[in-house]
């Protein structure tokens, strides 16, 4: 008996080894915007509630890199991470808002509750802008440059350990 | 056995889901189908093909997630401005990546996809073609 005939049994082995392999990897669930690195679409939001001020893609033009926080009221990681925004405001970082698919009053509330660290917080009832900019949840956070580039996308809320990165991210963007 | 029915047909309808979702009426054309019966039927083509970027393994036409809503709403407002089909669905995969599009397409990281079975194709007849000559 030749030692061919071991060959397709050895082929299937290898398969399955494989297969096995793969399943025991971690699934990565997210879906990464492709628009990183490239410029903040077009956009001119109304105000999300009563006192704040509505939010532009003119606004990030500036000099200045800011992060671009994707949020809604009714999101409940969006909770958890009002503390981290905070610290990041305190750190002198400049967060502008888009609240998606959410009622003025009800931003108003989540603002009286949690804090608000947005010096702008544009409306987006239609996702408009978080489909422009390659986004698939809530909440997430995008770091701009001073040309209007996004730079960096992080997907979920901010946990404290993340901090460090977004502010380095934004110090990269300088 | 009828009290049974009553307290499973009552879990039903209290039951409340799980993820959070908004309050807000649907957009416009999420669910309102374009008036020029040629320009929805290519819109629904479209939407069968895109991705639901909320809910995995369901196309846009197919998902009530708000997200996919809106998603139906761009497509089909776009496509009664007159744009082309394929424009929009590269106008999403340039956000999204492969991800978003259901239609395999051939790209660096997908040829193996379609070489591989050519490939095995080929082999298969080379033996094949190996054997009867040595039949013979």
């Amino acid at each position: 008996m030749s030692w061919r005939v071991w060959v397709p049994l050895l082929l299937f082995s290898g398969f399955l080894g494989l297969a096995a392999y793969q399943l025991t990897q971690p699934k990565d669930d997210f879906v990464q915007s492709a628009m990183v690195g490239e410029e903040l679409p077009y956009f001119d939001l109304p105000p999300a509630t009563q006192g704040a001020q509505g939010a532009a893609s003119a606004d990030f033009r500036d000099g200045t890199p800011r992060l671009l926080n994707i949020w809604a009221s009714w999101c409940l990681p969006c909770i958890a991470e009002a503390p981290q925004l905070e610290a990041l405001k305190q750190q002198g970082v400049e967060i502008v808002g888009i609240a998606i698919r959410d009622r003025p009053e009800d931003v108003a509330q989540f603002l009286a509750e949690n804090g608000n660290p947005y010096a702008r917080i544009g409306r987006d009832d239609l996702s408009e802008v978080q489909l422009a900019i390659g986004s698939s949840g809530v909440p997430e956070t995008f770091v701009i440059d001073g040309k209007g580039v996004i730079r960096y996308q992080h997907i979920g809320d901010i946990r404290e350990n993340d901090v460090p990165k977004l502010l380095a991210e934004l110090e990269a963007a300088r | 056995m009828i009290m049974r029915l009553l307290l499973s047909l009552a879990a039903f309808v209290l039951a409340v889901p799980l993820a959070a979702q908004d309050s807000m009426p649907p957009a416009p054309y999420a669910y309102r189908q374009l008036d020029d019966p040629a320009q929805e039927a290519a819109a629904q083509d479209l939407m069968e093909t895109l991705r639901c970027l909320k809910c995995q393994s369901q196309s846009i036409a197919d998902s009530d997630a708000p997200m996919a809503g809106d998603l139906r709403h761009q497509v089909r407002i776009r496509i009664a401005a007159g744009e082309e089909p394929e424009a929009i669905r590269q106008w999403l995969m340039q956000r999204y990546g492969d991800y978003v599009s259901y239609k395999p397409e051939v790209s660096a990281s997908t040829w193996p996809l379609f070489a591989i079975p050519l490939l095995l194709v080929l082999v298969a007849g080379g033996i094949l073609v190996g054997r009867l000559r040595r039949r013979a």
